[in-house]
């Protein structure tokens, strides 16, 4: 992808385009007509309060759920996201609040969990070069890749998590709240990690409600409010105003520029 | 990473200088001291075990340390160790089956039946006692998968209606007498290895480790990792060789290595593999620590389910066929009783947790040791079977204890 294509218009085509996702549990709208745009090598970070619907948009992007209605643009072309491992093998991959990661297991097992080399005799050797390789790429500072995660400090599982999604060099990149557990200097190093993310040229969605972090590594950031689009910021935007984007108070920008509008073509 | 000094000595896994080198003999042994300290025990509590039961019931009574009692010994755990392997399975994943013992008497009932009394030829018998099990081991997984009917409860009420097939095709008579001269009650009673054959199988494992160390070794060094080094493999593989060697010497004195025990240490050794080896195995193990992570790590986590009950109950009919062998016979009472619990027990001993995610295939070979040796001396003894039910309660109670001590020291030194 890092090729330079005959239609330069194509290097600015978004990996990842969502038009008019809605999504509904019964009467409840969790998203309505929800855009989103992802490009190469570029953080876009959802911010929103509880109930804005992010959750719900990462779990329709990772295959866990569908949508009722919208489609998604994948590489230029429109597909369905059946589950999380249809997602996986796409190229989309997704870091859990949780991560998801088994503590009895080693790190290399877990990071090749599903996905090991020649399955009938566990090449362990490549495995583990391959561990050391990706966690290298990451200059993530794990001691050992043969011990268990449980006697792995809660960024260094963050790191592991993180390295296993570019296992199989995913497109996109989500990560939900990686920071959210995690202290001053962990924090920073995840938010190094995601600075590599991109500079690998994945593209990356940011998860977080910590809005310092956000504006630290985010390109975008995009605000859901009530399960809609309230809003797109350059990660420069003065800080009110994506607060009050989030919080909805109705003396925002995008109230008040919708109010001017309103008055000129009245006028 | 600027903590490597010296380009000849880099290694992916040494280049973090938090990282001490365990290299060498005195490295290995380092290491395994610091295990022990945290509470990682692996196969020690058993191994201390067994030297503890031995030296008490051979001062008590001198002949359980006869070659031949220690071939009945290993005759007998053969039947039950079948049973325990295959609730390592189960016990893996967290999930449990208490139909076992059931299953196994079925089993041996279905050897009469279709043997004995219908004239099937015995493969196809012991065939139809398999694929019961494992019938019945898709069955149990089916209701958990589909209905999250816990294992606990499905596979008791697998219990009764299995002990309720075993009276029923058993019929009134109640016990059917397998012929003393087939090959099937001979391999249960009589069958041993040729003294040359079992010493040359003896040094099948030290051959194996050397040749498939020194090949990992090679790999390790080309794909620049560090590895134990040539002492500690030689040092294993000495070590084994004479235990083996030894063992077969002193069985060689009675009787001889039952074909039986060979059989099942096969059937460990194989399991071993698939578990730690084979994606299968690592899916296990997935499944066990954390079922969610490895759903969405895209493992089909109810496959993985179905396998493992379905070997779980196909090696307790298996045990149960071993067992109708060693008994000559099929009756009523075949899997009642503590078979149920000493299988579990014997896994529990041997280290596998209950818990999930912890454990191998050794452990039902280590455990089974425990729980014979302790029946065949309290035997010896003329205790009475109440004492004997008691004295194995307390022992199972002990290897728990040990269990979660163990448990709660890996957790504050950080270890799964």
């Amino acid at each position: 992808m890092t090729e330079a294509n005959t239609k330069p218009v194509s290097n600015k085509q978004p990996i990842l385009r969502l038009s008019g996702i809605t999504k509904t549990f019964g009467a409840v709208a969790a998203l309505a007509d929800i855009q989103l745009e992802v490009h190469e090598g570029e953080v876009v970070a959802l911010v929103g309060d509880n109930g804005a619907g992010k959750s719900t948009l990462i779990k329709i992007l990772a295959g866990v759920q569908q949508p009722t209605s919208g489609t998604i643009e994948f590489l230029g072309k429109n597909v369905e996201i059946a589950n999380p491992s249809h997602a996986l093998h796409m190229g989309i991959a997704t870091v859990y609040q949780d991560l998801a990661l088994c503590e009895n297991l080693d790190v290399v097992a877990n990071l090749f969990l599903g996905q090991e080399m020649s399955p009938w005799a566990l090449d362990e050797v490549s495995m583990e070069v391959r561990a050391w390789q990706l966690l290298g790429e990451l200059a993530a500072r794990i001691p050992s890749v043969r011990e268990p995660i449980a006697s792995l400090s809660g960024g260094q599982r963050q790191t592991v998590a993180i390295a296993r999604s570019i296992l199989l060099d995913p497109k996109i990149v989500m990560l939900d709240e990686p920071t959210a557990a995690l202290g001053v200097a962990q924090t920073a190093e995840v938010l190094n990690l995601v600075e590599r993310l991109r500079d690998r040229g994945h593209g990356v969605i940011l998860i977080s409600h910590n809005m310092d972090n956000v504006r630290a590594v985010a390109d975008k950031i995009v605000v859901l409010r009530l399960g809609r689009n309230n809003g797109t910021f350059q990660a420069d935007a003065p800080h009110e105003q994506i607060i009050s984007a989030i919080m909805g108070s109705t003396d925002n920008s995008v109230s008040r520029r919708e109010a001017t509008e309103k008055d000129r073509s009245q006028s | 990473m600027n903590g490597v000094t010296k380009e000849a000595s880099f290694a992916y896994d040494r280049a973090d200088a938090r990282v001490r080198a365990d290299e060498g003999l005195s490295g290995a042994f380092r290491s395994f001291i610091d295990r022990i300290k945290s509470g990682d025990l692996g196969v020690l509590p058993v191994v201390v075990g067994l030297l503890v039961i031995s030296t008490v019931f051979a001062t008590l009574n001198p002949v359980f340390l006869l070659p031949n009692n220690i071939v009945n010994l290993l005759f007998d755990a053969s039947t039950v160790g079948f049973i325990s392997l295959g609730i390592v399975m189960v016990l893996l994943l967290g999930e449990i089956d208490l139909s076992i013992g059931s299953m196994s008497g079925l089993a041996s009932a279905l050897i009469g039946v279709l043997w004995v009394n219908q004239g099937y030829p015995i493969p196809v018998a012991i065939s139809a006692a398999v694929v019961t099990g494992a019938l019945m081991g898709v069955l149990y997984s089916f209701l958990l998968n589909k209905f999250s009917m816990p294992s606990f409860i499905s596979t008791l009420a697998g219990l009764l209606a299995l002990l309720g097939c075993q009276l029923f095709i058993l019929g009134p008579t109640g016990s059917i007498n397998l012929p003393y001269d087939s090959f099937l009650v001979r391999f249960g009673q009589t069958l041993v290895m040729p003294s040359w054959l079992a010493h040359a199988a003896a040094l099948v494992p030290g051959l194996m480790m050397t040749i498939l160390g020194l090949r990992q070794m090679k790999a390790r060094k080309a794909a620049k990792l560090s590895s134990p080094g040539m002492s500690v493999l030689l040092l294993k593989v000495v070590l084994i060789t004479v235990l083996l060697e030894a063992a077969v010497m002193f069985l060689n004195l009675g009787r001889g290595v039952p074909w039986m025990f060979f059989v099942f240490v096969v059937c460990v050794a194989l399991m071993q593999y698939a578990l730690t080896r084979t994606k299968w195995g690592r899916s296990m193990f997935a499944v066990g620590g954390n079922a969610e992570a490895a759903r969405r790590a895209g493992i089909e986590v109810k496959r993985i389910r179905m396998t493992a009950f379905m070997l779980g109950a196909s090696l307790a009919a298996l045990g149960g066929v071993f067992s109708a062998a060693r008994l000559a016979t099929a009756s009523q009472q075949a899997g009642a009783g503590d078979v149920n619990l000493n299988a579990i027990a014997a896994a529990v001993i041997g280290g596998t947790s209950l818990f999930g995610g912890r454990g191998s295939a050794w452990t039902a070979l280590l455990g089974v040791l425990v729980i014979q040796a302790i029946s065949n001396g309290l035997t010896l003894l003329n205790l009475s079977s109440s004492l004997r039910y008691m004295i194995t309660g307390a022992v199972l109670a002990i290897a728990v204890i040990v269990d979660s001590l163990a448990r709660q020291s890996r957790a504050s030194h950080g270890r799964a």
